[in-house]
C-alpha cells in the first residue's frame, strides 16, 4: 500500500509564475478548440473557468525560474544553499536533457545540486512532494525546490479552453523535530487512455498522418494534441479523490474535517463541488483559483495557495489536505501543516520574458 | 434501487430547459434540446450521488434512453 510519513520536513515558501496575458473564454480566441456542443456561457457555467492565463513565448521553465528567483529573495535562501531540483511537467525544454538541469545552470545553483524531472500531471505536486520529502527526511540534503507546471505547448495546437499556463516553485527544506508529511499515492494505468497525445513518443512515432484530424471526444484533434475523454475523467475523479483523502485519514486515523483547507486539485468545478460535498467539506475551506485560472496542470494546488491564501496562510499553524487526480491516471493525497510560511506575491511574466512590476 | 419513474424524475431534475411533464422513460437523451457533454457530467454526478455508482463514457454513449442509463445502473449494482 502506498502510505508514506516523512518526518522532520518543512514546507518553508511557495511563488507562482502566470503568463501576464488573460484569455477570456466568454470572448474565446481563433486558436481556442471551442465546442459547438454548448455555449461559451454554459462552458463557463459548468466548468468555472471564465479566465486563464495563456502564453505563446514562455515555457514552465521561464515562469518556473521567475517564480523561483522571486521565493529565494522573500524567503532570504542563497542560491548555493540549494540541494535538489525537482521539475514536474509535461511540457519540458527539450524532450532530452531534463529540464531541472537547466534550472540548475539558470539559476546560477552549484553543480552538486541534484536533478530530476517528473514527467506527471495533475496529480504532480502532490507526487513531487512526496519525492522531495523523502529526499530530506534524512537530513543529507537540507533544502529543494519543487517547480511544477504546464505551460506553452510543445507544439504548435489549438488551446483548450480548460486549461491555463503557470510555473509554480514550492521551497522545502529539512528541519529536525517536524511532523512533516502523510502521503497516500494511487494509479489506474488501466486509464492511460483517458488523456492522451497518441503521437510523437515512441510507441506511435510522428508521421504525416500525426498531424491530420480527426474527430474524438472532445473534438476535432490531431493525434499530437492532448485528448481527453471527458466523461471517463470525471467519473474517475469524484470517486477516486475522495477516496484517497478517507484512506489517508483512515491510515494516519486523523479527522479530516478539523483541517483547514481542502486543497483540489483545479479540475473543473463542477468536479471540485462534488469532491468537496462528498468529504463534506464547506466551500470557504476549500479554495480554488479556476475561476481566473483554469485547469494549471500539476501547477494548480500552489497556484490557489499563492493567489487565494496569500494573508490567510502565514505564521500561525495551519492544517493542510491536498489532492492531485488526473492523467495517467494518477492520483496522490498529501496532509502537512505550515507554521512560518512564506506565500510569494505572484510573479507575471510578459511575453518577451520580463517580469511585470505592478 | 430507486424505481425507474423516481430515476426518471432525477434526471429531468438535471435539465434546465425542459418541462419535466414531458421526459419519460423512453426519451432519447441525445434528441433534448439541451442533451451535451456537459449535460453528461452532471448526469453522472447524480447517479454517483443517488446510487453510488460510476458510470462511464461509454456507458452514456451507449444508452439511447432514459431507460437504458437506467438499466446500466441496475446491471452495475447486481
Amino acid at each position: 500500500m502506498a502510505f508514506f510519513e516523512f518526518k522532520n520536513v518543512r514546507l518553508a515558501g511557495i511563488a507562482a509564475g502566470v503568463p501576464s496575458f488573460i484569455a477570456n473564454n466568454l470572448h474565446p480566441l481563433p486558436e481556442d478548440a471551442v465546442s459547438s456542443d454548448y455555449s461559451p456561457e454554459d462552458f463557463v457555467k459548468t466548468t468555472g473557468v471564465l479566465e486563464r492565463r495563456i502564453t505563446y513565448t514562455q515555457t514552465t521553465s521561464d515562469l518556473c525560474y521567475h517564480a523561483t528567483q522571486k521565493l529565494l529573495s522573500d524567503l532570504n535562501w542563497k542560491k548555493e544553499e540549494v540541494d535538489a531540483i525537482i521539475f514536474v511537467s509535461q511540457s519540458r525544454d527539450y524532450n532530452a536533457p531534463s529540464t531541472a538541469g537547466i534550472l540548475q545552470n539558470r539559476l546560477g545553483m552549484s553543480t552538486d545540486t541534484y536533478c530530476i524531472d517528473l514527467t506527471l500531471g495533475c496529480s504532480g505536486w502532490v507526487y513531487g512532494l512526496n519525492t522531495v520529502a523523502s529526499l530530506l527526511s534524512s537530513g543529507c540534503m537540507k533544502k529543494a525546490l519543487l517547480m511544477a507546471g504546464d505551460s506553452k505547448a510543445v507544439r504548435p495546437m489549438q488551446l483548450s479552453p480548460l486549461f491555463g499556463h503557470a510555473g509554480t516553485v514550492t521551497a522545502v527544506e529539512y528541519k529536525e523535530g517536524e511532523k512533516g508529511f502523510c502521503f497516500h499515492c494511487g494509479t489506474d494505468g488501466s486509464g492511460y487512455d483517458a488523456i492522451i497525445i497518441p503521437d510523437g513518443g515512441s510507441r506511435n512515432l510522428t508521421s504525416p498522418n500525426s498531424f491530420v484530424f480527426e474527430d474524438c471526444e472532445d473534438g476535432h484533434k490531431s493525434r499530437m494534441e492532448s485528448r481527453m475523454k471527458g466523461m471517463d475523467v470525471f467519473s474517475f475523479g469524484i470517486t477516486t479523490a475522495p477516496k484517497s483523502v478517507k484512506k489517508l485519514a483512515e491510515h494516519f486515523e486523523f479527522d479530516y474535517l478539523s483541517y483547514d483547507y481542502l486543497m483540489l486539485h483545479q479540475a473543473n468545478m463542477a468536479m471540485n463541488n462534488m469532491i468537496a460535498k462528498k468529504l463534506k467539506f464547506t466551500p470557504e475551506k476549500v479554495p480554488s483559483c479556476m475561476h481566473h485560472f483554469g485547469n494549471t496542470s500539476s501547477a494548480s494546488i500552489p497556484l490557489t495557495i499563492a493567489t487565494e491564501l496569500k494573508g490567510k496562510v502565514g505564521a500561525e499553524p495551519k492544517h493542510f489536505i491536498c489532492c492531485g487526480f488526473g492523467v495517467g491516471l494518477s492520483w496522490a493525497t498529501v496532509a502537512f501543516t505550515t507554521e512560518n510560511f512564506i506565500i510569494s506575491d505572484l510573479v507575471e511574466v510578459d511575453e518577451n520574458g520580463n517580469v511585470v512590476h505592478s | 434501487m430507486k424505481t425507474l419513474d423516481e430515476f426518471v424524475a432525477l434526471f429531468a431534475e438535471q435539465l434546465d430547459d425542459t418541462d419535466p411533464s414531458t421526459v419519460t422513460a423512453q426519451t432519447k437523451i441525445r434528441d433534448l434540446e439541451e442533451w451535451s457533454s456537459l449535460l453528461a457530467l452532471s448526469l453522472i454526478s447524480m447517479v454517483d450521488e443517488e446510487f453510488g455508482i460510476a458510470l462511464k463514457g461509454d456507458d452514456v454513449k451507449n444508452s439511447e434512453t432514459i431507460e437504458d442509463v437506467y438499466n446500466v445502473i441496475k446491471a452495475k449494482l447486481q
